[in-house]
């Protein structure tokens, strides 16, 4: 009986045709964690398994990790941050309300850069997640700890938090698949906020398949949270996976896959447009030139937002005061307040915000003409532990591909294209329409089908295998 | 004293008596609960928590807006208003900052002139909703703290700096507390705290153009009467101040009732920054015609036009006034008028309800029955009314020289006396007149 590397509705089937237990699953998976993670680093905290939950549901019995940002009830939650390293929640997120109701077993909460500010969890206050291609290397933030956790195989799946990039660095840098949903498609009730006009909550796994199982369970309406979209029940997006994709276009932004991008990457992408030429996609050069201002945009944005989520800190409550904020947070805080300050607000704040809108439009019109748009995740595969930590604009940088998607609230889904001469992974990302989520997970399924991701998935997998 | 002149604008804070909260499902009634127990995960700000707008809250609020002769904003959007205290959890209140609920409104009021009333327009700046915070308490060394109050609806109402005396401010106070209890929107209970005034007070001298530099925040005002004497006690303060050429301290005092004196409580010479920016966790609004219309169609008539109505059915103008100022005074009033309708005078209605020489609590139709009975009996005594008024003009010369000298007011005298005389059981008027057509003859 083989366990190792089965997606969701593999082990679904086996667990439906007891050739092994629910616990038995669990125990497999705790016993992975016990034996990777001292040297991955990827879990901050590790649960018992809870028997209570919906015997029935799709994912009844399949064990999960989540990002440690989702409040947990009688689960310690931290953020990845000192601030709240003896909180432990009196309530759950909806998120994982509904996976539980769902029947998942949440096996452990994951490491992250702390309150979701970076791009390596080396930001984390408790330690650095490692890559597991190559422990050298990050694993990505902030959702690193996920990334680390379902590369190994650690875990089935995982659920992250993306505001900038977090959900789609890690699974890019890592080698899995990864969805950065349409903002509001997914409650943000418990999870706790980085930058709450740019949050989005969001799965993480090893197929395609898997995300959008996962996804027709999280998605839709939650009345705990303002922001959240108006259905109640979420379209079938298993359904549409293997819809053809004769006659769609993708567009690519101009000057994307040339400047700044490590060429190795760039070849890659463009090896899987070849791919999805073949599948009878038209490939069209699409204009995006406002996204060269998304840095700047997104940084005023949700360094101001931040510093306002991060005021409810003030050392009266939660136990540890405000000494214990790490560097980058205290950064973030600064730069935001100063933002926000009287004065200085419409030449920071609201510029960045018509920044936002125009970048916004942009894709509105982009998707005029296009079905889809493929970009690259990050301009490089994964850096060195060490490498950027000491140059917060370096750093901040490497998500130059991906916060113009958060502006802009559209998803888009990170997955992996092949492994570099160093052995590290390669991806792109697949954006899409607002709450058009089965298209590009339409286009995922295709391309994994077709590539098996070129062996990336399987690849990373081989050295945990036992 | 008198070169001076008070120039006052208010702020006022109404507690919503909503259901719940204005961001959670928490009860808002909060009042005498054991502390810490009326609470949730949104109103003490936990990592995570989202407020979910009271829909409640902002209808009530367009009803403020409406009965304060706003202009009623249909696009509106919350917004982030940082400080650090401790009763604050989430470190920011969400209030509203440049597209509030209501804007450009204004109230007119009866304000007592010597001896009469005259009708003053006070500006009203804008209406907005927020939350209300937790509440904090010290004793020695400790403070506690109760967040059971934290998330109430909260609205804030802001006066142009149009008040110039502390009569205006209390007459002004008192037609709005009354307009929020017509609309039924709180209980405005003032010692309960779901009213709170906060007025600004400066002093110029008379003639000055323009608004004085600094403006002194008066706090803790747990009465009408209290933020009267607050008033008139810092008009004298600032004065003395002024006198000596210098400019008062920009700064938030509070009022002790026991001293009967104002105190400093927080110097506030620099403005403070609150970091707004528009709340993320609440999509902005943007209500439809036919929305705002069916939260208007509960708009009830106010004291101020029942005032008029009355006044036009020839009931005394200070009779309606004190008709109106609760709603269950009017309607209890407005069914005895009905009852009466053809068969008894409305202003004879009301005098005998207001000064109450009959029980208020019979039914209606024993009310207006028993006006009937003393009208007739009146009519009957006309003989001995005439009596008793040749009596006391006989008994009375130096009032009566007093009347034919000149002195107005000494003809009530005499129609004191005549009705001591009647035991109250005649009509004044009537007496009044005997009076005159017996001294002019």
């Amino acid at each position: 009986m083989e366990i190792f590397g089965k997606t969701i509705l593999e082990l679904r089937k086996m667990l439906d045709e007891k050739e092994i237990s629910e616990s038995e699953l669990f125990e497999y998976f705790r016993k992975r964690i016990e034996k990777y993670n001292p040297s991955l680093n990827a879990f901050l905290t590790t649960c018992e398994i809870s028997n209570e939950e919906n015997k029935n549901g799709i994912l009844n019995g399949i064990p999960f990790s989540m990002k440690d940002a989702f409040s947990t009830k009688g689960i310690k939650t931290t953020a990845g941050s000192r601030v709240l390293e003896n909180y432990v929640p009196p309530f759950d997120a909806t998120v994982f309300a509904k996976l539980k109701n769902s029947g998942a077993n949440l096996i452990g909460k994951t490491n992250q850069d702390a309150w979701g500010h970076g791009s390596s969890t080396e930001n984390s206050q408790y330690f650095t997640t490692k890559n597991p291609w190559n422990l050298g290397y990050v694993a990505g933030g902030s959702s690193g700890g996920e990334g680390a956790s379902i590369s190994a195989g650690l875990s089935v799946f995982g659920i992250g938090e993306d505001t900038g990039g977090s959900i789609r660095m890690p699974s890019n840098f890592c080698g899995i698949v990864g969805l950065k949903v349409t903002y509001g498609l997914v409650s943000r009730y418990g999870a706790i906020a980085y930058a709450s006009s740019l949050d989005t909550v969001g799965p993480m796994a090893k197929s395609v398949e898997d995300i959008a199982v996962i996804l027709e369970q999280i998605a839709g309406n939650d009345p705990f949270d303002a922001t959240s979209t108006d259905f109640i029940n979420p379209p079938k997006y298993t359904s549409k996976l293997k819809n053809s994709l004769v006659g769609k276009k993708i567009g690519i932004p101009k000057g994307y896959l040339e400047e700044g991008v490590d060429p190795e990457v760039s070849e890659s992408i463009k090896n899987s447009l070849k791919i999805f030429e073949k599948f009878g996609v038209q490939i069209v050069e699409i204009d995006l030139s406002t996204t060269k201002y998304a840095i700047e945009s997104y940084y005023l944005i949700a360094t101001s937002e931040t510093s306002s989520n991060l005021a409810r800190f003030d050392g009266i409550r939660f136990g540890n005061n405000r000494e214990s904020f790490g560097d980058e947070a205290k950064r973030r805080m600064m730069l935001g307040g100063f933002t926000l300050s009287a004065g200085y607000y419409d030449a920071y704040y609201k510029k960045a915000a018509q920044v936002r809108t125009a970048i916004s439009n942009d894709f509105k019109k982009a998707f005029n003409e296009v079905d889809v748009i493929i970009t690259p995740v990050s301009p490089t595969t994964a850096f060195k532990i060490g490498e950027n930590i000491n140059d917060p604009l370096q750093m901040y940088l490497t998500d130059v591909y991906n916060v113009s998607i958060n502006l802009a609230g559209v998803p888009s889904l990170a997955i992996p294209s092949g492994v570099s001469n160093k052995g590290l992974p390669m991806g792109f990302q697949i954006i899409g329409k607002h709450f058009n989520e089965e298209t590009i997970l339409n286009f995922g399924y295709k391309f994994e089908q077709e590539t098996d991701f070129f062996g990336v998935i399987k690849k990373g997998l081989e050295r945990y295998k036992d | 004293m008198t070169e001076y002149k008070l120039v006052i604008g208010l702020e006022i804070h109404v507690e919503l008596n909503t259901k719940s909260k204005m961001f959670c499902q928490c009860d808002a009634d909060y009042f005498g609960k054991e502390p810490n127990t009326n609470t949730c995960p949104v109103c003490l700000g936990l990592p995570g928590a989202l407020p979910v707008p009271n829909k409640k809250a902002i209808e009530l609020t367009f009803l403020i807006g409406k009965a304060l002769n706003c202009q009623l904003n249909k696009n509106f959007k919350f917004d982030r208003k940082h400080y650090f205290y401790p009763d604050l959890p989430k470190g920011y209140q969400i209030s509203q900052y440049d597209e509030p609920i209501a804007t450009k409104g204004f109230l007119e009021v009866r304000v007592k002139n010597g001896n009469e009333f005259i009708t003053k327009k006070f500006g009203i700046t804008r209406v907005h909703l927020e939350e209300d915070t937790g509440k904090l308490t010290h004793s020695g060394n400790e403070t506690l703290i109760d967040f059971n109050r934290s998330g109430v609806p909260l609205v804030e109402i802001v006066t142009e700096p149009d008040f110039e005396s502390s009569e205006d401010v209390k007459a002004f106070l008192e037609e709005l507390h009354t307009i929020i209890r017509y609309l039924g929107v709180s209980t405005a209970d003032m010692e309960k705290g779901s009213m709170r005034l906060e007025p600004n007070i400066s002093v110029k001298k008379i003639g000055e153009e323009g608004l004085p530099p600094y403006k002194v925040e008066l706090k803790n005002i747990n009465s009408f009467r209290f933020a009267k004497a607050g008033i008139d006690y810092e008009f004298k303060r600032q004065v003395e101040i002024l006198k000596k050429g210098e400019v008062p301290k920009q700064e938030t005092r509070g009022y002790s009732e026991d001293k009967k004196e104002t105190f400093s409580q927080r110097s506030k010479e620099d403005a403070e920054d609150y970091r707004y920016f528009p709340e993320p966790d609440i999509p902005p609004f943007s209500l439809t015609d036919e929305y705002l219309e069916e939260i208007l169609s509960n708009f009830p008539t106010l004291p101020a036009e029942k005032v008029s109505d009355f006044v036009k059915f020839g009931i005394k103008e200070s009779d309606a006034f004190t008709i109106t100022r609760e709603k269950e005074t009017l309607q209890k009033f407005e069914k005895i008028l009905q009852a009466g309708k053809g068969k008894v005078e409305s202003s004879k209605l009301a005098t005998l309800f207001v000064n109450k020489r009959i029980d208020e609590n019979l039914s209606p139709e024993n009310f207006v029955q028993k006006v009937i009975e003393m009208s007739e009996v009146k009519k009957f005594d006309e003989n001995l009314l005439f009596e008793i008024v040749k009596k006391t003009i006989l008994a009375n010369p130096k009032a009566v020289e007093d009347y034919k000298n000149g002195k107005e007011q000494s003809i009530m005298f005499l129609v004191g006396q005549c009705m001591r005389e009647a035991k109250g059981q005649a009509d004044a008027t009537t007496i009044k007149e005997k009076i005159i057509k017996l001294l002019n003859s």
